[in-house]
């Protein structure tokens, strides 16, 4: 007789009970999976709003722009900088951008703007810029025109093929002034971006603020954010002063702070759903030890070791754990699988204030692997916790008050 | 020759209102082949006695000489595979691993000795046969009465090739019927095997069948008597 098979055997004597205990496992696991795979969906949304629609995963610019955003502290493309990032291989892509601010002004209004000069094309291999226009079209590398978002031209009163007057200063102090007609409208997710953002190709950008060949700053792409660490510290090592490079992580410390957060509110909750598991458990194992007990007695009277009665109780506390662990990840892949594919939409007063704070109204899902064997490692430790209560009744059991009972 | 040598074996329970001398003293030894019964009223010390001579429950004093390996000096592991070779267990009720077949019942000790599966297949399959439960084989205890258990537990103590068999009031749940067939099992094994028989009792039909008889009142020897039988 294997032992394991005795153990098997064991858990099947009161099969509702070993049903009813993996069952709470099964559901604590499905749960928290469940719980655990909105959360990451939801980071991972946040940060792809960030990433891809803006920032890109790192930027390099010099170190005066750093502290100071202004039109002085721009640089030019050289070829020293050029070959560190062709030679990067896990870039997938880069853009170049000239930013500043200026006053954009149709026939009696003025707003403050925030004009990016981009390379039309590689702006929309790394931020699929193109997709956003909503009306007209998109930019292409010659034009002396510009995309306007969408909110600024409903406050401009402008539409396409209209024009628009952009004013204030370029390098050096140099006045900045052109005209330039609207050859798109611009509507991005996100209701921040839509107020002040103007784009036109970086030539005419160049021009208009007199910084020929000027950049202030290159958006680096990677394939996704696991990347990140290790391509950041190579680039690190290789980018020297007056360059410097930043990631997302660091342009964003408060989003960082905001997904640090979420995440040790989420490990919280998940902490007392396994607490609760835990107990449910322990209960179960208590009275299956209890209610064994001259069972046991005999055993050891017979001649088994008590080290190999502890085998058999552990493994007994193993295969609970085990069986709801693994039907709890089984069911919870598909289930999250089905709403990384299709996000849940969300409605009502949650819908808007995401909208408010810049984000898509959906709930996305991850289906990173580690949310799944994260839960299958946590119940693992919680059974091993468990066992050493079963474990220590094997070796410390009194024949004698066992015989009697 | 003695196979068993008792020794002033003593067993002082101490709860927090009484002191309890279960076993009081006690100077005997058994012989290879006896078919004895521990006589007494219920609280005499039948059970402390018996557990104390099974390596079940350390004596307060007193020693165990089995086959001239003085049991309470061994270490608790080795105590628990010397029960396992030397000593054969019955107990009142409830004898058998719920989960396992009656089969799988007497092949376990053998396994726990590590005999080889075709000596323990053959002889589970002999012992069973033996104790009559042979069409039972893989019956699990449950659906075995409270007879073909007990016969079960013989045939599992045996298995094992022990010097002796402990048996502690073995017919208590037992009927008339099963008492008289269960007590010509052990006297034919113990004729068959020469294994010797020890069993606690206060069963007069198990009385009858003893070649001795060892009274005991307050855990003490009160007679020790030995009858010709068949
Ligand atoms: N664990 C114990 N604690 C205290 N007293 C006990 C314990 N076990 C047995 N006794 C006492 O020891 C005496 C002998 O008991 P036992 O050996 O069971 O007698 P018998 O088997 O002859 O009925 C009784 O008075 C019983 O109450
Ligand atoms: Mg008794």
């Amino acid at each position: 007789m294997r032992i394991i098979t005795i153990a098997w055997r064991n858990l099947w004597r009161k099969p509702w009970r070993t049903v009813i205990t993996s069952g709470s496992i099964f559901f604590g696991v499905l749960l928290s999976t469940f719980m655990t795979s909105m959360q990451y969906g939801s980071y991972e949304s946040m940060i792809n709003n960030v990433v891809k629609f803006y920032s890109g995963y790192m930027q390099i610019f010099t170190q005066d722009y750093h502290e100071n955003k202004t039109i002085n502290n721009t640089f030019v493309f050289n070829d020293s900088i050029r070959q560190i990032i062709e030679d990067e291989p896990k870039l997938t892509n880069y853009t170049s951008r000239l930013e500043y601010f200026s006053l954009a002004s149709s026939e009696n209004l003025t707003k403050g703007s925030v004009i990016i000069g981009i390379d039309p094309k590689r702006e929309n291999m790394v931020t699929g810029l193109k997709k956003w226009v909503e009306k007209g079209q998109y930019l292409s590398k010659d034009d002396n025109a510009v995309l306007i978002a969408t909110d600024l031209a409903k406050y401009l009163k402008v539409g396409v093929g209209d024009t628009i007057v952009l004013y204030g200063q370029g390098y050096h102090g140099v006045l900045a002034a052109g005209i330039y007609p609207v050859k798109g409208i611009l509507k991005f997710p996100s209701p921040e971006l839509n107020k002040q953002f103007i784009y036109m190709p970086l030539n005419s950008c160049q021009q208009l603020f007199s910084a020929p060949n000027r950049l202030s700053s290159l958006v680096l792409m990677l394939h996704d954010n696991y990347q990140l660490p290790s391509a950041l510290s190579h680039l690190k090592s290789k980018i020297k002063p007056p360059f410097m490079i930043r990631s997302w992580e660091e342009l964003q410390p408060g989003l960082v702070q905001m997904i640090e957060g979420d995440k040790a509110g989420g490990l919280f909750m998940k902490s007392i759903l396994y607490l609760i598991i835990t107990f449910g458990i322990l209960g179960t194992i208590l009275m299956m030890v209890s209610e064994r007990k001259r069972e046991l007695g005999v055993m050891i009277a017979i001649g088994m070791q008590r080290y190999l009665l502890s085998r058999i109780l552990f493994i007994e506390t193993f295969f609970i754990g085990l069986l709801g662990a693994a039907a709890g990840i089984a069911a919870s892949i598909p289930l999250t699988y089905y709403y990384y594919l299709n996000p849940m939409p969300l409605e009502g007063d949650a819908a808007k204030t995401m909208i408010d704070m810049g984000i898509e109204p959906y709930m996305y899902f991850s289906i990173q692997p580690d949310i799944y064997y994260v839960q299958a490692i946590v119940v693992f430790i919680i059974t091993l916790f468990i066992a050493v209560y079963p474990v220590i009744k094997a070796y410390t059991l009194s024949l004698t008050s066992a015989l009697r009972s | 020759m003695n196979v068993i040598e008792i020794k002033g074996l003593t067993k002082i329970y101490k709860t927090s209102e009484v002191i309890v001398k279960a076993v009081n003293g006690i100077d005997i030894n058994f012989e290879e082949g006896e078919f004895t019964a521990i006589v007494g009223p219920s609280g005499s010390g039948k059970t402390t006695f018996l557990n104390m001579l099974g390596g079940l429950d350390k004596p307060t004093s007193g020693k165990v000489i089995i086959s001239g390996i003085d049991v309470w000096k061994l270490s608790s592991r080795q105590l628990i595979d010397f029960r396992m070779n030397n000593i054969g267990f019955v107990f009142q009720s409830y004898n058998l691993i719920p989960v396992l077949t009656a089969g799988e019942n007497v092949e376990f000790i053998m396994h726990l000795q590590g005999k080889p599966k075709k000596e323990r297949e053959k002889r589970t399959k002999d012992l069973l046969e033996a104790v009559g439960i042979g069409n039972r084989i893989n019956a699990r205890p449950s659906k075995l009465s409270g007879g073909q258990q007990q016969r079960v537990a013989v045939a599992r103590a045996l298995a094992s090739k022990p010097e002796f068999i402990l048996a502690d009031e073995p017919t208590a749940n037992l009927d008339s019927k099963a008492t008289n067939s269960l007590l010509e099992l052990m006297s034919q094994m113990n004729k068959k095997y020469n294994t010797t028989f020890i069993f606690a009792t206060h069963d007069q039909r198990v009385m009858d069948k003893a070649h001795r008889i060892v009274t005991i009142e307050d855990g003490k020897i009160l007679s020790d008597e030995y009858f010709e039988r068949d």
